[in-house]
């Protein structure tokens, strides 16, 4: 009774898959193709590469938290140990060792993926059987397990100072001999664009499906015939898997790896990344990956609070906008697209007005007091201003800027309750 | 002797030293609609529980088609050929409605954990969730997240994913509850023709919808079962009679 | 022999500290269902206060003071953060209090500086309570020791004699009971965060000073805190004594051990050459309650004493 046209009525058309999945790796590809022609500098270059990485590590993060709803706190782990073994892989390229002499450089990504995979599957096979609060639990133990057990085995980890390698050896693929920067563009964004894609096709796949209904409901997966043990392990294999790729994108682009990069601050800064992006859109983790590596290797340069930002932006974000700049964004565009556009982007001015007031007053407060107490008698000099911790304009400032700002804040809210 | 659908001998279950299911033994033929009642409290969710997996009984045995299940992990319970409701809506929320059947059919169409094949492009896979959809009325409602779903709705979508997979022992806990009359015929009428063919076990509080459905039906009273027999006799047991007293009357006025 | 005597004292008196700590961190989980990352950023605050209080007046005076401070610090956050976050779920809770872990770190940092603070042993308790074996065991473990007995009697005498205790112990099994019978849930709530909060702060204040007081000692406590609570068996008191017992005295003896694993392992030809053969039992004290988190996950999921769960 169900003839091919009626049950493809529910599928997507051809125009909505076009616009919706085709077109948006078509726009990626472009970009990634562009961006040299516009003879980037060096620093451009830097970032842009460890933005690919992250992009790729968030990414990979929010297989099992967004759509797994699996919260880790050591995800780094991963990305480490892929790392590592890529490091060491391109040891053997140089040396020749086996069949590593007819392997190129570029495919070392590969490496990481199949040694993040295989940590996944050993680590994840105990700390998958729980979900929720005991499984981020179990994820930070193993994580201190790991890192600290990375100290007693140099010859791996090449204890403090790590283990390096040089990427210029080997086969050369494409004509890139792998040296200057220019040249490892073009694997960083090919690697970043295989990424994505694969990370989008898992989510099509059956196990990307279940994977969504294990994070929803896992007591119901049982009773569809299917083990949440057993998915949410398959799961954090792959996650594990792409996060071993971003490792082996580090290890090409640093060539060193050093214990650190399993501890646990990548894997916080991952977690902040992937969820200040957004987990519940594919692309939020992007978004996140782009700005808080914008924020690292930028607002470090400007400001050594640059964390306490972080910090005040993620609970933001948990408290005010649990979707993220996705989800931000995306209803930025419903909104003016909607009936009373005209109310929204009113409101939407006066919030992001509040906002800036109250950051303003956040960066004197954090900004004065950070120079007071390092004591060396720095003064904030913003536009010229003095505002040392005595002088009164500096608190003037301040309150006004805080003042203000909530009020503003708390005057759009009551005003959308009224409208609502 | 023949093997029943389902056979429940010497069930037991106790929760430390309070013992919720005693010594139930049931046989239910293959085809068969076979209602539980009882008072609140007797132990009928417990009872599908036990059967579906989730719990392990004390002691006893439940057969599937003559294979011993109790013990068994729910999803190869369900591998085996028996799908269960929930009493309160058990849906997968983020997901669409369309997600959510195509998730029940999976295993059924073969899938398995496959990852390494795109969702979209099996067309079995669409075809009978489509189908399934269309059974249970929410086709316009495919696109839309199940946590959007209207109360019926999503009581329909609980059955759609019991259903989907294909199983031949359907276990439906309370599928009516909550429902106003128009939507309680409506549910009737999924649940005769979802599980046309299919041997199906059902607890229910509405005594309409049981008598209307039921060829046969158990009385379980404090984990026990008084009575089972047809319709009209069960009506007529002064036991039934008794333990109903004070708590609801059995409906006279049903054919 | 000496050292199997030290190992057991300080064992004792670091498994105490523990338990303050993971006392706390259960008490907030199974009452509310959060757990709170930010712990042990708690009990860093202790050891500041404490610090700050006892360079002002006496040390004394902080015992008092600074743990009150930090419950007050704890409600404030619930009443304001934890609160907004609540309808979220617990993810988002969980991850309110990762964000506030990162948040007084940094707070820390710009107030007290980066490196460690000068927060000593009162004088009073700085002298050797007994010597064993030629050696000398500092008054101050003996006085945590004490300490904690008095904490573990005053917690007994709250959750079981008082009146907010039972209110306390229904709300840990049927928090929604509690709801129904007409008590100020978000009371409770405030009250058993901020009190969670407190016994932290108590713990930095009697472990800053014979340990280091600097901006990294809560993310070096954070991740025991919560291997006690999972070998433990989450949510459970007595689960969470007996693991912090038995990891204060395991790292406690480990680290009296001065023999590798080649000595051990000899017989199985392993030598000191050879990389495992050369760790050191010592060395491995830091890493020994992750081993044991990971053998109790996979032999004994539930914990301790924790409740089977799926």
């Amino acid at each position: 009774m169900s003839d091919q046209s009626t049950y493809q009525r529910l599928a997507p058309s051809r125009g909505q898959k076009f616009t919706q999945r085709t077109l948006p790796f078509i726009i990626l590809a472009a970009i990634l193709l562009a961006i040299p022609m516009t003879g980037p500098s060096r620093t451009f270059y830097t970032i842009a590469h460890q933005m690919g990485i992250n992009v790729v590590f968030a990414l990979s993060y929010n297989m099992i938290l967004g759509k797994g709803g699996l919260l880790s706190f050591g995800h780094a782990v991963y990305f480490g140990l892929g790392g590592y073994l890529a490091v060491h892989a391109m040891g053997w390229i140089e040396d020749e060792v086996g069949i590593w002499g007819s392997i190129p450089v570029f495919f070392l990504p590969v490496v990481g993926f199949v040694g993040g995979a295989l940590a996944g599957a050993l680590i994840g096979w105990p700390s998958t059987r729980k979900a929720g609060t005991t499984f981020a639990m179990i994820s930070l133990g193993v994580a201190e397990l790991i890192f600290a057990a990375a100290f007693m085995f140099d010859s791996f980890f090449g204890g403090e100072q790590g283990i390096s390698g040089d990427r210029m050896n080997g086969i050369e693929l494409f004509g890139l001999s792998m040296g200057p920067i220019a040249e490892v563009y073009w694997f960083i964004a090919f690697w970043m664009f295989v990424g994505i894609l694969g990370m989008w096709a898992f989510t099509r796949t059956p196990l990307g499906k279940l994977s969504e209904a294990t994070r929803d409901n896992a007591q119901r997966v049982q009773f569809i015939g299917y083990n949440p043990q057993r998915v949410r392990y398959m799961v954090f294999i792959f996650a594990g898997g792409f996060a071993g790729l971003a490792g082996g994108m580090a290890a090409v682009n640093y060539e060193i790896f050093t214990p650190d990069a399993l501890s646990l601050i990548p894997s916080g800064l991952v977690l902040i990344m992937a969820y200040v992006g957004g987990i519940t859109y594919f692309v939020g983790p992007i978004f996140g990956a782009i700005l808080l590596t914008y924020m690292q290797s930028m607002l470090s340069d400007f400001t050594e609070a640059w964390l306490l930002y972080l910090g005040v932006l993620f609970i933001a974000i948990v408290m005010y906008a649990p979707r993220g700049i996705a989800g931000i964004v995306f209803g930025f565009i419903d909104g003016i697209r909607g009936s009373e556009s005209g109310i929204y982007i009113k409101h939407w001015a006066l919030n992001l007005l509040g906002i800036l007031l109250m950051l303003i007053g956040l960066i004197i407060l954090v900004e004065v007091s950070v120079r007071w107490s390092n004591g060396y008698g720095d003064i904030y000099e913003p536009f010229g201003m003095h505002l040392s911790h005595t002088n009164p304009l500096t608190w003037f400032l301040f309150l006004v800027a805080s003042v203000a700002g909530i009020a503003l804040s708390l005057f759009v809210k009551k005003q959308k309750e009224a409208t609502a | 002797m023949s093997t029943y659908a389902l056979s429940l001998s010497g069930l037991n279950k106790s929760f430390g030293p309070a013992q919720i299911i005693n010594d139930v033994n049931l046989d239910i033929e293959k085809g068969e609609r076979h209602a539980i009642i009882g008072p609140n409290g007797a132990g009928k969710s417990t009872l599908f529980n036990l059967i579906s997996g989730l719990y392990t009984p004390t002691s006893g045995s439940v057969k599937l088609h003559g294979e011993e299940i109790s013990g068994v992990p729910p999803h190869i319970i369900n591998q085996k050929g028996l799908s269960r409701s929930f009493q309160v809506s058990n849906i997968f929320t983020n997901m669409t409605v369309r997600e959510n059947v195509r998730c029940g059919v999976l295993n059924a169409m073969g899938q398995g954990y496959a990852w390494w094949r795109n969702i979209g492009s099996n067309k079995a896979v669409q075809e009978r969730t489509f189908e399934i959809l269309e059974r249970c009325g929410l086709v316009d409602k495919a696109p839309l997240p199940a946590s959007l779903l209207p109360y019926a709705d999503q009581r329909a979508l609980e059955i759609a994913i019991t259903i989907a997979g294909g199983a031949d022992v359907v276990l439906l806990d309370e599928p009516t509850a909550g429902m106003s009359h128009s939507e309680t015929d409506r549910a009737v009428q999924l649940i005769r023709t979802a599980t046309e063919g299919k041997t199906l076990i059902i607890v229910e509080h509405d005594m309409g919808v049981i008598f209307d459905l039921a060829d046969r039906i158990s009385v379980l009273v404090y984990g026990e079962i008084i009575a089972t027999d047809t319709p009209q006799n069960i009506r007529g047991n002064e036991k039934v009679r008794e333990a109903y007293l004070g708590d609801e009357a059995l409906p006279e006025e049903v054919v | 022999m000496e050292t199997l005597v030290f190992g057991l004292l300080n064992g004792v008196s670091y498994g105490l500290l523990l338990f303050m700590l993971s006392s706390g961190l259960t008490l907030i989980f199974s009452m509310m269902g959060v757990l709170n990352f930010a712990h042990a950023s708690f009990y860093m605050l202790g050891a500041y206060f404490a610090f700050t209080i006892s360079g002002s007046s006496s040390f004394w005076v902080a015992l008092f003071i600074a743990p009150v401070l930090v419950g007050l610090v704890g409600a404030v956050v619930e009443r304001y953060g934890l609160r907004k976050v609540h309808p979220n779920g617990h993810v988002a809770e969980l991850l309110f209090t990762f964000g506030l872990a990162y948040l007084i770190e940094e707070v820390v940092k710009i107030v007290y500086g980066k490196t460690a603070v000068d927060y000593r042993i009162p004088e009073l308790l700085n002298f050797s309570a007994f010597q064993v074996y030629g050696a000398s065991f500092p008054a101050y473990r003996l006085f945590i020791i004490v300490i904690a007995v008095g904490m573990l009697i005053g917690l007994w005498f709250l959750l079981k004699r008082t009146r907010a205790g039972l209110i306390i112990q229904a709300a840990l099994t049927h928090p929604h009971m509690v709801g129904h019978l007409g008590h100020n849930v978000p009371l409770i709530f405030m009250m058993v965060f901020g009190i969670g909060c407190a016994l932290a702060g108590l713990a930095g204040v009697m472990a800053g000073n014979i340990f280091v007081t600097d901006p990294a000692m809560a993310v070096q406590m954070g991740p025991i805190v919560f291997v006690v609570v999972v070998v433990g068996g989450i949510g459970s008191l007595e689960g969470a004594f007996v693991a912090s017992l038995v990891i204060g005295l395991l790292q406690n003896l480990a680290v009296g051990i001065n023999a590798s694993f080649a000595d051990i392992f000899g017989f199985l030809g392993l030598t000191e050459m050879s990389e495992v053969g050369s760790i050191n039992i010592s060395s491995l004290a830091p890493v020994l309650p992750f081993l044991l988190l990971v053998l109790i996950l996979i032999f004994r999921p539930q914990g301790l004493m924790g409740e089977k769960e799926l």
